[in-house]
């Protein structure tokens, strides 16, 4: 990995930028405004310019649709034809619904956000630091936080998440795989290749629920096809040789028969106590009290409601807001405290999203850092074209794919910063690259940096 | 003050002192409720009542958006039909609501909290989780 060096700039000399980059900027300016989706730190894919959400493990979704494809396939090659003929054209009718409704509710599944929480800006996790400090010693680090509410007269333990800065909401769950916070986390489906969270869950259950109906009546489909030939007079044997694609469907189907089946049984279960898999796998709810049958304060105590308050209940809008623009201040002499302002900053192309590492450490230490660590910087070389003016929106300061390493001088993240052991040897000297991972849904930030305004940095031809 | 600031000059001229955060009160779920509690920080700025009126009127739309009544059963159901399909052409309830409650927060910040140096952040830019009183410094205020 290359060192990278920052050399600190005058500011004054920001008006007198190199041609090029001042030609890029003026006719590039509105091009070159990047969407928040190219900047969110948790470990997703995009597509479609932000419309389209995956986790980065996508697991077994091509699976999952070869399997159903292939299988629906086979089935309206081989065993369509001989149904309609023998009982009645609507085989076909039903399966190809069923077969849409199916991929339709696969891809919604898979494509959603989840409900994934957006990390608490840095003002936001100074709040509640100072918040927990005040009520126990700040001198070392604290065991893990969490605080008690009441939920329904219920007692509520909510958890601080370390990656995200913030006390998780009620039936949050950080997901390790996709590096989020998920609102009702469920659990992280590989065969769909995403979380299943509060705004997927009920695409995820009219998936299987469909998948069950659509592998019942594909195995009946088949049964019912060899049957009809074996009755012709031939054996059961050439009745199979002269269909070999129906014994593939049959044993396909058969398998998952027994698991979508079983999935399905208990996700209705699940809809209708209004749990979700993560509470029901850690018996939060379980009867802990011999009065009552279960403690879960989140149930209407009635199935019909709980049911139609998963299913049908309001659809909650994505929080992260993939597809706005960041907005960044420029940092000028004027600014002294990075006021936010509407303008849109020209950054240098930005690689492929998955490079993005993003240091996740205490807001305080890291302000500290900062302060501290104005002095000596040499500038980047155009191998990494990732730099900012400081006092900007702390957005997403990526490393490049080359690899910019840290100098020696600089400190590795605080042992306690979870996902990050991997990073530190990505990261960049560049202090304003090293703050707390702030919410993608930033619109503006406020830094208050002290002398931070007269320093600043220019992005490399 | 003779003139009213418009939130642009706020931002340009105005350095922030201070940013209170007003979190969540799950005592009645998952629902999206702020608590009420006013805070010691904007004491001196504005009036109380004035403020739990806002963060009132904002719980009451949050509410409003979130109710499980006919409509959003009729919406829940029609979209299961339409293999959700629906939901990519048209507006939900709870987006719609959201428009309002922006509106709101701009005719709010306009009206009330600018001209005492404050400004309000909409609970949707932050996830939902918290409603952002930015405080700007006592100098600005001053021509």
């Amino acid at each position: 990995m290359k060192n990278c060096e920052y050399q600190q700039i005058d500011p004054r000399a920001l008006s007198v930028s190199p041609s090029s980059a001042q030609q890029n900027h003026t006719e590039k300016k509105v091009q070159r405004s990047r969407r928040k989706w190219e900047v969110f730190p948790g470990k997703n894919k995009f597509f479609c310019d932000g419309r389209v959400i995956l986790a980065r493990h996508s697991g077994v979704l091509p699976l999952t649709l070869g399997l159903i494809v292939v299988t629906c396939g086979l089935f309206f090659a081989f065993d369509c034809p001989f149904l309609v003929e023998h009982l009645t054209v609507f085989i076909p009718v039903i399966g190809g619904v069923l077969f849409l409704f199916v991929v339709i509710s696969l891809l919604r599944t898979s494509f959603t956000d989840p409900g994934i929480l957006p990390r608490a800006t840095p003002d936001e996790a100074a709040d509640i630091e100072k918040q927990i400090d005040t009520s126990g010693s700040s001198t070392y680090r604290p065991p893990p936080r969490t605080k008690e509410i009441l939920i329904n007269q219920q007692v509520v333990k909510l958890k601080y998440c370390f990656t995200c800065k913030m006390f998780r909401p009620p039936r949050t769950s950080h997901c390790s795989l996709c590096d989020n916070c998920v609102e009702r986390f469920d659990h992280h489906c590989p065969w769909v290749g995403n979380c299943v969270g509060k705004r997927n869950y009920r695409f995820f259950y009219s998936f299987i629920i469909s998948l069950s109906f659509l592998t019942s009546f594909i195995f009946g489909c088949v049964v019912t096809h060899i049957t009809l030939r074996s009755q012709e007079g031939k054996s059961l044997i050439q009745a199979v040789q002269e269909s070999p694609a129906s014994v593939v469907e049959l044993v396909i189907c058969f398998f998952s028969i027994w698991s979508v089946l079983g999935l399905s049984g208990f996700h209705t279960y699940l809809v209708a106590s209004n749990l979700t898999t993560n509470e029901d796998i850690k018996g939060s709810w379980s009867s802990k009290r011999c009065t009552e049958e279960s403690g879960n304060p989140y149930s209407y105590n009635n199935i019909i409601t709980n049911c139609c308050v998963t299913l049908c209940g309001p659809m909650p809008p994505s929080l992260i807001d993939r597809r706005g623009f960041l907005s960044v201040v420029e940092a000028t002499p004027a600014a002294a405290a990075a006021a936010a302002s509407a303008s849109e900053m020209e950054l240098p192309p930005f690689p492929a999203k998955n490079e993005a590492n993003m240091c996740t450490r205490s807001t305080k230490s890291v302000l500290e850092r900062m302060v501290h660590s104005f002095d000596s910087r040499g500038l980047c070389p155009p191998g990494a074209p990732k730099t900012t003016p400081l006092g900007v929106e702390v957005s997403s300061m990526a490393t490049p794919s080359a690899g910019c390493s840290c100098q020696p001088g600089v400190a590795p993240c605080p042992p306690f910063s979870r996902s990050s052991k991997r990073r530190d040897s990505l990261h960049s000297s560049n202090p304003a690259f090293r703050l707390a991972s702030p919410s993608p849904s930033l619109s503006r930030t406020t830094l208050i940096l002290g002398d931070a305004h007269d320093i600043g940095f220019i992005p490399l031809p | 003050m003779a003139e009213t600031h418009s939130l642009q000059d706020m931002r340009q001229q105005a350095a922030v002192a201070a940013k209170v955060f007003i979190q969540r009160d799950y005592t009645n779920g998952t629902v999206c409720h702020f608590q009420t509690k006013f805070p010691s920080e904007l004491e001196s700025r504005i009036d109380k009542q004035q403020f739990e009126e806002t963060v009132r009127t904002l719980n009451n739309l949050y509410a409003e958006a979130e109710k499980l009544g006919s409509q959003s059963y009729i919406e829940g159901c029609l979209a299961c039909l339409t293999a959700y399909i629906i939901f990519l052409c048209m507006e939900t309830h709870y987006e719609k609501v959201l428009k309002k409650i922006a509106k709101y927060i701009q005719e709010q910040n306009d009206k009330i909290y600018t001209p005492r140096g404050l400004l309000l952040t909409d609970p949707i830019e932050r996830g939902l989780r918290v409603i952002e009183v930015t405080v700007f410094e006592e100098r600005s205020l001053t021509r």
